[in-house]
């Protein structure tokens, strides 16, 4: 039966052209980690190696003829993976490489949306490559730039090493007023640390937040401020010099599109709740890009966790409360025109 | 519309229903001789009266005197019968026949892509599917392209007349590889998969990514709606002299009716087989009878007749879905493969 085969593995790698993306591929295949990748590419191109397991396909958005808007998947993804997951014991995990002006919504819906492939294989985590050089130019041109690091689990900010100090500190800036809560990583040459990218688990309810306790909470080392954290200095006109950050710099890479927005609350009533988030990414679902949370129900011991792509959202239990844990609900959305006010009331409503 | 909720009938909880069928078609007790290999069977089929069992490694295994096999492909995607030779086509670009002496004529190379679909067709043509274009190979070994705007998934060749289907995203069209004429389009919003003529080659019908069938009267171009599944459609077969449509994607059979002028526009399917533990992965039809063979995700395989909806239970529940059935000739055996890689043949004549 299926469930004895356990579930592949899938890391989803987007990035511009020059981003360092066939860097990294190229290193995933090459070095000796012991372990063996599937990859899925537009083109086998300037993939130097020889390997059975690179497949070439044509990215194929096919919309569902059933009336939901951003009901797309990758359909030659459905059959790449029904082929591959066909002999399992190929590989141990498989990385689809999208071409650099894709829309990373299909490719992460595939893995929700179709059947069979959610019954053979998990997504892991959506990678995105970005250029230090030359992101800014690309956020203020193109919504594709913007929507690959709100996907984004883990953001590998490449090629550092071609700017100044105070450009990459405004180029993070950005990355993080975009996607508040996605993982970077500054390298030079793709030089990542292959376990910084694949096998995170991003998309595993139970092991998501696990891996990343510091999800949304400003404390965290690894944790940079954009102007939507909700902190307490972001209520007294950015008056933050204690930070090394540059938020003045924003607005002249980051002006349009996509935002986040943060919400917290106390603990929440689920017949409240449960109808408020089916019915706000119903209502609100082409707009959003991401929604990740945790949530702390009235008289419910154990965490519930909740994560979307656009109209697909999903929950469970996660593990139970730590004594002394602060019982807080906590949502953040990564979206395009998004009401904020609207959203942060209606969230305080569910609250028990 | 199927109803996901479905009529009453037999209801096998985990299980083994009884063999109640009395005929001398289904007999209560068939013997099955196993073969278990060791990789997904994407296709049974039976060549000079030999069954044959392709694999998704690429090997194809027959029972001819005792076990033999022959490696095809690295990696065998796609595999249809035609007459007395198995055309596949494999992860390596190539597109092969198989013939029931074990040796293996290749066709076709396409290079590193993967050969997704392949089609067997009148006059020994080949038809076979790489990202967007679809190929046609004639039996003189001439080549012809179809180039298309999106990927090209199934493909299904009439049967009169040389006449190709591609099941793309939001239609089908059909190709006429030995003129020049222009390809005919059908149009239906949504992503076709799977394909087929109906053997009298009044209908065409396409499986989707979406739980349902989409058919149309070529005649006149109907619309049939075939809708109401709870799971994709992946398994597809007419019945003797093309009255029925067995598919999978239920816990039962769903078997449409194709007699009428209409086809099934406004009939009810039959509905056979019905489990409630375990979805239809595969069907088979009977060459001669109005009985389909139905094998299960569990790895069941049930006959049930479509007068009567009587069943009889040809194979017991194993590890994986069954995923490839083939019958003889006559109807007295059954091939059957499994996505684990337990394959066999059941006799219902002994």
């Amino acid at each position: 039966m299926s469930e004895q085969l356990s579930q592949i593995p899938v890391t989803v790698l987007t990035g511009y052209l020059g981003s360092g993306k066939t860097t990294l591929l190229n290193r995933i295949l090459s070095e000796d980690h012991g372990k063996r990748y599937a990859v899925i590419v537009n083109e086998f191109g300037e993939i130097g190696i020889d390997n059975d397991l690179i497949v070439e396909s044509d990215e194929e958005i096919y919309e569902m003829n059933n009336g939901c808007v951003c009901c797309t998947v990758r359909g030659d993804l459905v059959r790449v993976v029904e082929g591959l997951t066909r002999r399992p014991g190929r590989f141990d995990a498989i990385i689809v490489e999208t071409t650099g002006l894709a829309d990373p919504a299909p490719v992460a819906q595939t893995f929700f949306m179709d059947d069979d492939v959610r019954a053979k294989t998990k997504l892991d985590a959506v990678v995105a490559l970005v250029d230090a050089k030359h992101l800014p130019l690309r956020l203020k041109d193109s919504n594709e730039a913007q929507d690959q690091i709100a996907f984004a689990d883990v953001v590998v900010l490449n090629k550092t090493d071609l700017v100044s100090e105070e450009e990459l500190a405004a180029v993070e800036a950005a990355i993080r007023a975009i996607n508040p809560s996605a993982r970077i990583h500054k390298t030079e040459r793709a030089g990542v640390a292959l376990s910084d990218v694949l096998d995170r688990g991003a998309f595993d309810l139970s092991r998501a937040l696990d891996n990343d306790p510091h999800f949304l909470d400003h404390d965290d080392p690894d944790h940079v401020c954009g102007p939507d954290c909700d902190h307490d200095h972001h209520d007294h006109d950015h008056d933050h010099h204690h930070h090394h950050h540059h938020h003045g710099a924003l607005s002249a890479i980051h002006d349009v599109g996509v935002t986040s927005i943060s919400l917290r609350g106390g603990e929440m009533d689920p017949k409240k709740f449960f109808p408020w988030i089916e019915q706000t990414t119903q209502i609100d679902g082409p707009n959003i890009l991401r929604l990740k949370g945790i949530v702390a129900f009235a008289d419910d011991p154990e965490r519930y966790v909740v994560q979307g792509v656009h109209m697909i959202v999903e929950g469970d239990h996660q593990r139970p409360w730590k004594e002394g844990e602060k019982r807080e609900s906590r949502l953040v959305f990564i979206g395009r025109e998004l009401d904020a006010e609207r959203l942060k009331q209606a969230f305080e409503a569910c609250q028990a | 519309m199927v109803s996901p909720e479905l009529a009453e009938g037999a209801h096998h909880e985990g299980g083994v229903p009884p063999p109640h069928l009395q005929e001398q078609t289904l007999n209560p007790m068939p013997t099955i001789a196993p073969l278990d290999l060791d990789a997904h069977c994407v296709a049974a089929a039976w060549l000079n009266d030999i069954p044959h069992f392709a694999l998704a490694d690429g090997v194809i295994h027959r029972l001819d005197h005792g076990h033999k096999r022959v490696e095809a492909h690295d990696g065998l995607l796609a595999a249809a019968p035609d007459g007395t030779r198995l055309v596949t086509g494999g992860e390596d670009g190539k597109v092969v026949a198989v013939l029931p002496d074990g040796s293996v004529e290749l066709l076709a190379e396409v290079g590193r892509k993967w050969v997704t679909s392949v089609a067997a067709g009148p006059q020994g043509a080949v038809a076979f599917a790489s990202g967007r274009i679809a190929y046609v190979r004639f039996a003189d070994g001439r080549l012809r392209e179809f180039q298309h705007p999106r990927s090209v998934e199934g493909l299904a060749f009439a049967p009169k007349g040389m006449r190709l289907a591609v099941a793309r995203y939001n239609g089908a069209t059909l190709h006429f590889p030995a003129t020049e004429g222009k390809p005919a389009e059908l149009e239906w919003a949504g992503a076709h998969m799977g394909i087929t003529f109906s053997p009298d080659g009044r209908f065409l019908v396409t499986t989707m990514q979406e739980n349902a069938l989409h058919g149309w009267k070529l005649a006149d171009g109907k619309h049939m709606r075939m809708a109401g599944y709870p799971v994709k459609v992946k398994s597809f077969s007419w019945s003797a002299k093309g009255r029925w449509l067995a598919t999978s994607g239920a816990p039962a059979a769903i078997v449409w009716p194709f007699q009428a002028k209409d086809g099934p526009m406004g009939k009810t399917p039959l509905e056979l087989g019905t489990r409630g533990d375990a979805m239809v992965t595969h069907v088979c039809c009977h060459p001669i009878e109005e009985i389909v063979a139905i094998g299960y995700a569990d790895g069941m395989v049930l006959a049930a007749r479509f007068a009567d909806q009587k069943e009889v239970l040809l194979r017991r529940p194993g590890k994986g879905a069954v995923t490839a059935m083939s019958w003889d000739g006559e109807g007295r055996r059954l091939a059957f493969g499994c996505e684990t890689g337990e394959c066999g043949v059941v006799d219902i004549s002994a």
